[in-house]
């Protein structure tokens, strides 16, 4: 089953085009490294395909419906630049709120489940603005897990998060994919991401500049994309 | 051959101003109580209507882009919106000197002169809410909105206002009052300098369209020019 | 009702989160006390004049500090990239809409709550004689400055000078209902209902409240969306 669809998208800002006739398809339970230099059009991809920006023109396709639509978004997870958490709320409060957001069936099981599985357990009557730095982005890989998504959009998830969040998440990805989830992150963060890579997407200043199967060759060396596809240093 | 079409108009809209102005000043007769200064009766009212027009032509291509996002819309919401808030200060401007020839007062809160600056200062707000949104996509969308939410807000305000002070002189037209309260020559000489005023804004409309379709693409070459550096 | 309870999650962070700190609602509060003690000096508290202003004096009171909290709306969602975690969950537009206008019209309304025992004890007046209708007009008046000041909120959420705009932005298009506001609670207050000459304006804020909020259910979508 098709789980990602682009066609001929393209994303003005004014005259700007952060995106030129971008297009890719993959399947369920695919795992899409998006690769590219700062100002590619990485973010701007990753924004369209969570719902948050609407592409100036073509047609995006998650899970076969439109991103905006509520049904779609319910089975999306995101982790964007910023973790998403509520300072001023507990690690408690945060997830409940989002569990409400996204209809979880059951609230306050799912939240308990998230707290253990994401080491929180103990302070989850803490404020967020209190925790650490790791502890801050445990919390908000459970709040993009808390409805057991079956779709993640992560825009450089690993950057900055200490080797427990890292594991925490490399695990996480690796158990929904294994269950058939579809991932797509972006990332400057080569080897952690070409590991659980299935596909890999390069970006060159809003274009396509390749589009394929992740190798063992490139696993052996994370930068060959860049070296053979890259715009010239 | 548009920019043509422009100038052509533009002239003609002068030339039928100086007509007007003509007749305003030298063939018609004073007025019954007011004496000779009714006159600049006939660049307050114009520019009135005017205005309002401008206004419900902003509020309309508004919705027209956030349908469509088609540019054409949001040059044309924020060209018309800055002649009509021209237009409407002259309104104020013209009214103040009226009132004090009239009354002694430069300024009184009744009902047309209060909603007329609430007005103008809800206008004024979309224009500083465009001054303060720098991505082109943004600002339309944004600005779209407030000039739909501007549209409803002036007409409550102008019935607000209506019921809660009146001291300004009631509607004069034939078409509100049904009956003959204007010297037919004068009622003439209003919607010929409604029209010239009418003209005049499209031309002015157009003008600022052009201004505003350079601009646009001075800003794209900018940024154009950044990206390669 | 998965979308009420989406409403009441978003009103109920809102208000935790505000409840909690009381950062805007200190300020709110502080300065609302401050400007009626100031309008004491502008008018003789023992004269009959302060009788036929109490209205106005209140609602100049509540609009200003008003904003304050209103300020707080859209903004307490950037730290963190919140609103895009928002936006990008399943809550439809309408809903986070009504979930932080409600936020707002509580924490107004416990200004306001507070304010008026406050105006009666300074200027020496009751004002409870009406009260039911009073709480009413209220509830619409501050529903009406809830409303405008959430969806403006939304539309400035982004901008640098967001504090300065906001309040630009309100003021002008409240007027009609600050004005009715003003008219009602003027009577009331003074302990008289609401005659057949004043009806108008009970009509005027209902209208008024009827058409922005569904005005801004509509839109909010459009301008939350990039």
């Amino acid at each position: 089953m098709t789980a990602l669809q682009a066609h001929d998208l393209w994303k003005y800002y004014g005259d700007f085009a952060a995106l030129q006739k971008v297009g890719f398809e993959f399947a369920a339970g695919s795992c899409v490294a998006l690769l590219g230099r700062n100002g590619a059009g990485k973010t701007t991809l990753l924004r369209i395909l969570a719902g948050l920006s609407q592409a100036s023109e073509g047609e995006v396709r998650i899970l076969d419906g439109n991103p905006r639509q509520a049904s779609v978004r319910s089975r999306i997870g995101i982790i964007g630049h910023g973790i998403g958490i509520y300072d001023d709320l507990s690690a408690e409060e945060n997830l409940l709120t989002f569990a409400r957001l996204y209809a979880v069936p059951n609230p306050a099981k799912a939240v308990d489940h998230w707290l253990e599985r994401t080491d929180l357990a103990r302070v989850r009557r803490g404020k967020a603005r209190e925790f650490s730095r790791g502890m801050r982005q445990r919390l908000a890989i459970a709040r993009a897990f808390i409805h057991s998504p079956n779709f993640l959009i992560l825009d450089e998830p690993f950057t900055s998060l200490d080797d427990r969040a890292i594991a925490l998440l490399q695990g996480l990805l690796k158990d929904a994919l294994h269950q058939g989830a579809t991932v797509v992150l972006s990332t400057h963060q080569l080897k952690e991401a070409l590991e659980l890579a299935t596909h890999v997407l390069l970006l060159n200043r809003g274009k396509l500049a390749f589009s394929g199967v992740r190798t063992a060759e490139m696993l052996a060396n994370p930068g060959w994309v860049y070296q053979h596809y890259g715009e010239a240093a | 051959m548009r920019d043509k079409l422009i100038y052509g108009a533009g002239i003609f809209a002068a030339l039928y101003f100086v007509r007007n102005l003509y007749v305003i000043l030298l063939q018609l007769p004073d007025e019954a109580m007011q004496g000779a200064v009714y006159r600049i009766f006939f660049f307050h009212l114009p520019p009135y209507f005017t205005a309002v027009a401008c206004f419900l032509g902003a509020a309309i291509a508004s919705g027209l882009y956030l349908k469509t996002k088609n540019w054409k819309y949001d040059v044309f919401a924020v060209s018309a919106t800055e002649v009509g808030l021209a237009l409407a200060a002259i309104n104020l401007v013209t009214g103040m000197i009226w009132g004090r020839q009239q009354w002694g007062i430069w300024w009184t809160w009744d009902a047309r002169l209060t909603s007329a600056l609430i007005t103008w200062l809800i206008y004024l707000g979309y224009l500083m809410l465009r001054e303060g949104i720098k991505d082109p996509s943004e600002r339309a969308k944004n600005s779209a909105v407030l000039s739909i939410f501007a549209f409803f807000a002036v007409y409550f305000t102008y019935k607000a206002n209506e019921w809660y002070r009146t001291q300004h002189p009631g509607p004069v037209l034939t078409i509100r009052t049904g009956k003959n309260t204007i010297d037919p020559a004068m009622q003439a000489m209003l919607f010929h300098n409604l029209g010239a005023f009418l003209l005049l804004a499209v031309v002015l409309v157009a003008v600022r369209m052009n201004l505003e379709n350079s601009q646009r693409a001075v800003e794209s070459l900018r940024r154009r020019a950044h990206a390669i550096a | 009702m998965t979308y009420f309870n989406q409403v009441f999650a978003i009103a109920g962070k809102d208000l935790r989160s505000e409840l909690r700190t009381k950062e805007a609602l200190n300020a709110s509060l502080s300065f609302a006390v401050v400007i009626l003690l100031l309008f004491s000096f502008v008018v003789d508290p023992d004269s009959e004049m302060l009788e036929q202003m109490s209205g106005g004096l209140l609602w100049m009171v509540f609009a200003f500090s008003g904003v304050l909290i209103l300020n707080r709306g859209f903004a307490r969602e950037l730290p963190n990239d919140c609103l895009d975690a928002l936006i990008a969950s399943p809550i439809p537009g309408s809903a986070l809409f009504f979930g932080k206008a409600i936020a707002n019209f509580a924490l107004i309304a416990i200004i306001e709550a507070i304010c008026f025992p406050v105006f009666g004890i300074l200027y020496n007046l009751t004002w409870t004689a009406q009260l039911p209708v009073l709480v009413a007009v209220s509830a619409l008046a501050t529903w009406a400055m809830a409303t405008l000041g959430t969806m403006f909120g939304a539309l400035t959420v982004n901008m640098q000078l967001r504090e300065l705009m906001l309040p630009m932005l309100i003021y002008p298009m409240l007027i009609p209902a600050l004005m009715s506001a003003m008219q009602l609670t003027t009577l009331l207050v003074a302990g008289q209902a609401i005659d057949s000459e004043h009806i108008v304006w009970l009509r005027v804020l209902i209208a008024f409240d009827i058409i922005f909020t569904s005005l801004a259910a509509v839109l909010v979508e459009t301008v939350l969306v990039g």
